[in-house]
């Protein structure tokens, strides 16, 4: 059964078409990757699939959808005197769920009580994306869309992060759709890729469809890619494009 | 005291309360610049009022209505920017204000002064300040999330388009609600010097709202005092003239100045 079908979607940004004639679906359990270069439109697509900006074509999610959202980048003041606390405490107010019933949502993001009675600008990059993925867990979703959960962190923090989201994936049995620059996640972690600019370029399990002539039509001739074949470990390079 | 003056008297300090709670909210939402000068679109209304002989309560809602429509529909993303939007149109209201009020009423319009109340009033003024509390203490969830990231907000559920206009209308009738003790060009700063003094002062949410609300009452309550024992004070050959608004904003800032002293934990 699929949690997500999306049928010639067209996404369109003050007249401009952001997002072009793009099928996918998206099945329990899935763990998709959006990768493509700067303004291919990646989250453009995300807020589409969450209904905050208009489009045409179908998006149509399974009425059993729970939705998690964790964006990019959130500019907290750094004086705002809220903290997770207070963030998770209005949510489940909004959503209706008992504070009882997210209690084991703290220790399974790795957030303490301190780091949860913190000012959520005080807080270092790693336990404020934490805190993000926790908020985004309230309200047991069943599909997590993370966009570049990893943006604002050093490298250590970006692999935390990463195995906190494949633990979660696997205890919660989430679907999830995560944008990402980067590729080694991607060959780690993702069940199937979606590349794309504009319009989808290829779409399939990553070890098949990340070639290097795809991956060429993607972020252009100057990109070369070198797949090293020990383990799982991929790097990338690029001469124009950055990926971490 | 006389009924009316009492009535006067409480109703300014529950809404200095109110004010409290509504600047805490515009201080966090970074709106503290059109907040201070929101009220001045008060004053066109105010003066046309005058200058027929209605009520200047109606001609001050009825452009302050039509102001917080045009910074909503700004905010909403058009063409303008806020800050542009401040810098013409709200130092042009103004202006206008200041030519169609007859000069007799200018002063008070400006800087307001001590009405009394009849029951009525009062009685339609105290369901204003229970509206604007009621609606803080019902959305404050909402509002907590929307300030926060209103791109999350709105994947929460949150139509925050329509959370925003509610804000900034209950902001305007807090400003309507002062306008008569504080003028147009005054307060504004009633919503947010004492907001500021607060999240001076605090780093949790509700005392932040709590001292916000106290310095707010704390204001308005001390520049009573003054302005009832000392309206005209001659320091040397200096009188310097206290009138109410100017000193509760005067107090207000004081204590803001004060707060700057200590130093957060």
């Amino acid at each position: 059964m699929n949690l997500l079908t999306v049928k010639n979607l067209y996404v369109p940004i003050e007249g401009k078409v952001i997002v072009e004639n793009l099928s996918f679906n998206l099945g329990q359990s899935d763990r998709l990757s959006i990768v493509g270069p700067n303004g291919a439109g990646k989250t453009v697509l995300l807020k589409a699939l969450l209904g905050l900006i208009p489009y045409s074509g179908e998006i149509v999610w399974d009425p059993t959808a729970r939705i998690g959202y964790v964006p990019q980048k959130i500019d907290a003041d750094r004086h705002l005197p809220l903290t997770y606390t207070d963030l998770f405490n209005s949510k489940c107010r909004i959503l209706k769920v008992a504070a009882e019933q997210i209690e084991e949502i703290p220790p399974s993001v790795g957030l303490t009580k301190e780091v949860l009675a913190t000012p959520v600008g005080h807080l270092s990059g790693g336990y404020f994306q934490r805190g993000l993925i926790g908020f985004a867990l309230i309200g047991k979703p069943n599909v997590l869309l993370l966009d570049e959960p990893t943006a604002s962190l050093d490298e250590p923090g970006e692999e935390h992060i990463y195995e906190l989201i494949h633990r979660l994936q696997e205890q919660y049995k989430l679907a999830v759709i995560t944008v990402s620059h980067d590729l080694s996640f991607v060959y780690r972690y993702a069940s199937s890729v979606l590349c794309l600019n504009k319009q989808s370029v290829c779409i399939g399990p990553p070890q098949e469809v990340l070639t290097t002539e795809i991956l060429e039509k993607l972020y252009g001739p100057s990109f070369s890619y070198y797949l090293h074949d020990h383990g799982d470990k991929v790097h990338s390079e690029t001469e124009s494009t950055s990926f971490r | 005291m006389t009924a009316p003056a009492l009535y006067s008297i409480i109703l300014v300090l529950l809404t200095a309360f109110a004010a409290g709670l509504v600047g805490s909210f515009a201080l966090m939402k970074r709106m503290s610049l059109a907040g201070d000068v929101i009220s001045h679109i008060a004053l066109p209304g105010l003066g046309l009022a005058l200058l027929f002989h209605f009520n200047p309560l109606f001609g001050a809602a009825a452009t302050l209505f039509l102001g917080t429509l045009l910074i909503w529909r700004l905010q909403q993303g058009g063409t303008l920017t806020t800050d542009v939007a401040i810098g013409v149109i709200f130092t042009a209201a103004l202006a206008i204000g200041t030519l169609v009020t007859p000069s007799e009423d200018l002063i008070e319009a400006l800087f307001g002064g001590f009405q009394s109340l009849t029951l009525p009033w009062f009685l339609l003024g105290v369901l204003a300040v229970s509206g604007i509390i009621t609606f803080i203490y019902a959305f404050r969830h909402k509002l907590i999330l929307a300030l926060f990231s209103p791109e999350l907000a709105a994947a929460t559920g949150i139509n925050v388009a329509r959370l925003d206009l509610y804000y900034l209308l209950i902001f305007s009738l807090t400003i309507l609600l002062g306008l008569r003790f504080l003028g147009a060009l005054l307060v504004g700063a009633l919503i947010i010097v004492p907001a500021a003094t607060g999240r001076q002062l605090t780093h949790t949410l509700p005392a932040f709202l709590t001292a916000s609300s106290t310095t707010s009452v704390l204001s308005v309550a001390i520049g009573f005092l003054i302005n009832s024992y000392y309206s005209h004070l001659t320091l040397g050959s200096v009188t310097l003239n206290l009138s109410l608004g100017p000193a509760i904003i005067s107090v207000a800032t004081v204590l803001f100045l004060l707060s700057l002293l200590r130093r957060k934990a």
